[in-house]
């Protein structure tokens, strides 16, 4: 059976490997044309991590990037939020290879996508 | 020069190196083509006066593949000035193809040149996030807001605690709705701008001096 291999990764794994660690995975496992569904994303900073390591991978014609998706934070409007400015906690986020994986709609809380065969 | 004298010298320089507020760094960043460097441009006509530009600007995405610094930028607004660093980045984003600039008339040999210039711009772009005092995340008001760039600009500003201001850039466009950019990141100011054509651009300087002055 030919198709796209799909990795759902519990927050369990992820959070047992440090920040390099899971930007190595990440990219590693996207460049075989796995499509990664992680259970609870990178904080904000891997986030910038992985586009820079992402640029510096990207070969014409081998590898054009990453698409990569998660939800906004949701804004924390308590009284004690807002006085602590409390960084909400990470989402789910789906990473696969930019040729494979199009993002056909993204709001607030829905992210659909298209994940394709053919390269 | 009397005791007195030398006294306030020194207390003067003193107060000085601790106190002076030096102009804060503002980087301007966003995806590609969503007018950053137009942005850019703008605020030194305003308030430069001179002919002189950040970059050049271009349909074609990434046109801007290194960071530009203007130091010193003197803003008044409503009876306030702040002096501003302001840092122009490259489009931040997660793929380039150099396929996507040879469907845009370019050649193979300048698509694929283009192609690494702007990775490398992009790795500029998020080194730069660890130097600057707070930033303007420009959005095209016709694009759909939740782009992963922007979750993952908004989410640095936020765990570093920098102030942040989302301008809504493009209004002049028919299709544009910089509502949905309000909605989708409501704890956030946001500034609805054309910067071609300088509409929208007092309550922009408004808002940057409030955020960042």
């Amino acid at each position: 059976m030919q198709g796209i291999q799909l990795d759902l990764v519990s927050e369990a794994k992820i959070s047992q490997m440090a920040s390099m660690e899971k930007v190595r995975y990440i990219i590693d496992e996207v460049r075989k044309g796995k499509i990664l569904v992680l259970e609870k994303g990178l904080n904000p900073m891997e986030e910038a991590k992985l586009i820079e390591m992402t640029m510096s991978a990207i070969q014409p014609d081998v590898f054009s990037g990453i698409e990569m998706q998660s939800y906004p934070a949701n804004a924390d409007a308590s009284l004690l939020g807002k006085i602590f400015k409390k960084q909400n906690s990470k989402r789910l986020t789906v990473i696969g290879p930019a040729n494979q994986l199009k993002t056909l709609k993204k709001d607030r809380n829905l992210i659909s996508a298209l994940v394709s065969a053919s390269k | 020069m009397n005791m007195i004298k030398r006294f306030k010298v020194s207390f003067s320089k003193i107060f000085n190196k601790l106190f002076k507020k030096k102009g804060a760094c503002i980087g301007i960043y966003g995806p590609p083509n969503a007018g950053k460097t137009t942005l850019s441009n703008r605020i030194l006509k305003d308030w430069v006066g001179s002919e002189e530009t950040m970059g050049s600007v271009s349909h074609i995405a990434h046109e801007t593949r290194h960071a530009k610094r203007r130091n010193g930028v003197t803003i008044e607004t409503n009876g306030h000035t702040i002096s501003l660093d302001i840092v122009d980045t490259p489009g931040l984003a997660t793929k380039i193809d150099f396929h996507d600039f040879m469907e845009q008339g370019m050649s193979d040999v300048e698509s694929k040149k283009r192609s690494k210039e702007a990775t490398e711009g992009v790795i500029e772009a998020v080194k730069w996030l660890d130097d600057l005092d707070g930033v303007i995340l420009v959005m095209d008001s016709t694009e759909n807001p939740y782009t992963q760039v922007n979750v993952t600009v908004i989410g640095n500003m936020e765990a570093r605690n920098l102030p942040l201001l989302i301008v809504a850039n493009k209004v002049d466009l028919p299709n544009a709705d910089p509502g949905v950019i309000k909605e989708a990141f409501p704890q956030h100011p946001m500034v609805p701008v054309s910067a071609l054509e300088g509409v929208g651009m007092d309550s922009f300087y408004e808002a940057l001096a409030k955020q960042f002055g």
